[in-house]
């Protein structure tokens, strides 16, 4: 227990205007991570810059390695966090996808690393902007993910992260996404907590096993095959589940101390909502927007953001639908050649069992960085509008914003 | 469900509290070639006994006495780094391989 929270008191955090990727090497130099191993790639950029200038100033005790690839990064995080290490790195869309193999050995191995993910699109064509084909792609790999929304957020996720990921009823690695530019480039007000008191709310890690520990004889990541690689999958599920709980946790402690009220899934104007937009990442803001339009035009529209991706929380979502009559789901992402983009299949096979159940409506919008007025978003809520009157559910996506 | 819910008691992340226990289990059952070794010609020198990337070259009193033929995977690795040439690769036949 912390002084802090003993007394219940809020700590005292200091202001400064600074972008999304260096609110997470902030929060990187709090945690001094013992290996700190990346690549770069935009828009990931700021955040390894910047932590590489805590290194070289000496205000972090980090190993910075500066590897030859994503694959390395990821490779050279898991074999420091099999170490004993705290291990982190940061990457984006690209990146991701060539790290792909280790996002899934860290965490079959069930290690604690700490991924930043800066969304970016997939090439080809090239693209460095934002959307959220990197941050569908890993849902199923068995990682904690964490979604923020502006570069405050960016910044608590980043501190909260390693408590989730090293919790020993989780034991699986964490990635905090903050969309590419939209929060990385955007410079805002970022209250930071005290350093003794971020370290104090971290705390140290202490492995169950370690490979360098004196005395250790075990051996990590060795074959499993037909003999028991199935139990160990099903460990990973249950992990997952106990994710959820330690997430709510984390988010509720870190809340107390820094003031800042967080939740698995975040609201607006649900009290009195008939119909919801559903959104993941930094378009919260024009949404919002885009419902204080539809608001002054009498319709009663809220709006849902998912915090926490993975484990996707499907109860406190289907409490937050109940009574919703339509819900507009917007997806930054194609799930190609799905039956639905990656949003609406998560909410559709959350909310199929209500009765009633929410009618859903997708709308893919934001590709490759592109734009989205919150007029568009508007006009969406008057569709979601036509599908609550109507009682006609789309079976395909509408395109916002496509030319 | 099952009776005993194994996979609630086993270590988590496949790791193994008892390193070497693949001396156990007999993992050279898929190779295609084995070496044979003519231990006349045989400078005892131990670089194939170095350079094995099992640990299937048997030694006792620093002399190369067996290969074990369980674990050897037949890479050749030894053939290629044998100075006196002793080493052959041969089909992998039942009775084939080990030192002659």
């Amino acid at each position: 227990m912390t002084t802090v929270e003993k007394k219940n008191i809020v700590a005292k955090s200091s202001a400064s205007a600074i972008n999304g990727g260096e609110a997470v090497a902030l929060a990187m130099r709090q945690t001094n991570p013992e290996v700190v191993a990346a690549y770069p790639i935009t828009p990931q950029t700021f955040i390894i810059e910047k932590f590489s200038e805590y290194v070289s100033d000496g205000e972090v005790n980090t190993e910075y390695i500066n590897v030859e690839s994503e694959h390395a990064a990821m490779s050279a995080c898991i074999g420091a966090c099999a170490a004993g290490g705290r291990a982190q790195t940061a990457t984006s869309g690209p990146g991701l996808a060539l790290m792909y193999e280790t996002l899934w050995i860290a965490s079959g191995m069930r290690l604690p690393i700490v991924l930043h993910l800066c969304s970016r699109s997939f090439s080809a064509p090239i693209n460095i902007l934002c959307d959220h084909s990197d941050v569908m792609a890993m849902r199923e790999a068995s990682w904690v993910m964490l979604a923020g929304s502006n570069p405050q957020e960016a910044y608590d996720q980043a501190l909260i992260a390693p408590t989730i990921a090293e919790n020993p009823r989780v034991k699986l690695p964490t990635t905090n996404v903050l969309d590419g530019f939209t929060v990385t480039h955007s410079v805002e007000r970022v209250d930071s907590l005290p350093d003794e008191v971020a370290k104090e709310f971290i705390g140290e890690w202490e492995p169950d096993q370690w490979a360098l520990e004196p005395g250790s004889q075990a051996t990590f990541g060795a074959l499993d095959a037909n003999d028991y690689y199935f139990e160990h999958k099903r460990q990973q599920v249950e992990a997952l589940d106990q994710a959820e709980l330690v997430v709510k946790a984390q988010l509720s402690k870190f809340g107390e101390i820094s003031g800042r009220k967080m939740s698995v899934i975040e609201t607006y104007l649900m009290d009195d909502a008939e119909i919801a937009m559903l959104v993941l990442g930094s378009s919260e803001g024009m949404v919002r927007a885009a419902i204080d339009l539809a608001r002054k035009d009498g319709i009663k529209v809220g709006m849902v953001r998912i915090r926490l991706l993975r484990p996707f929380p499907v109860h406190d979502l289907r409490e937050i639908l109940t009574g919703i009559s339509a819900v507009g789901v917007l997806d930054r992402a194609i799930a190609f050649g799905a039956p639905g983009n990656g949003l609406v299949l998560d909410v559709s096979t959350a909310t199929r069992t209500m009765n009633p159940r929410p009618l859903l409506a997708n709308y893919v919008y934001g590709l490759g960085g592109r734009a989205t007025p919150k007029q568009q978003f508007r006009e969406a809520i008057s569709d979601v509008v036509k599908v609550a009157e109507t009682g006609q559910e789309p079976m395909k996506p509408e395109y916002l914003g496509l030319k | 469900m099952g009776k005993q819910e194994l996979w609630k008691q086993i270590p988590t992340g496949g790791y193994s509290e008892q390193p070497g226990s693949t001396s156990l289990v007999r993992t050279g059952d898929w190779r295609s070639e084995v070496p044979v070794l003519e231990i006349e010609r045989c400078t005892h020198c131990m670089i194939c006994w170095i350079d094995c990337p099992d640990a299937s070259f048997q030694v006792a009193e620093s002399k190369l006495v067996g290969i074990d033929l369980d674990h050897c995977k037949g890479c050749g690795i030894c053939v290629e780094v044998c100075p006196t040439k002793c080493i052959e690769m041969v089909p992998d036949t039942p009775g084939a391989g080990g030192v002659k």
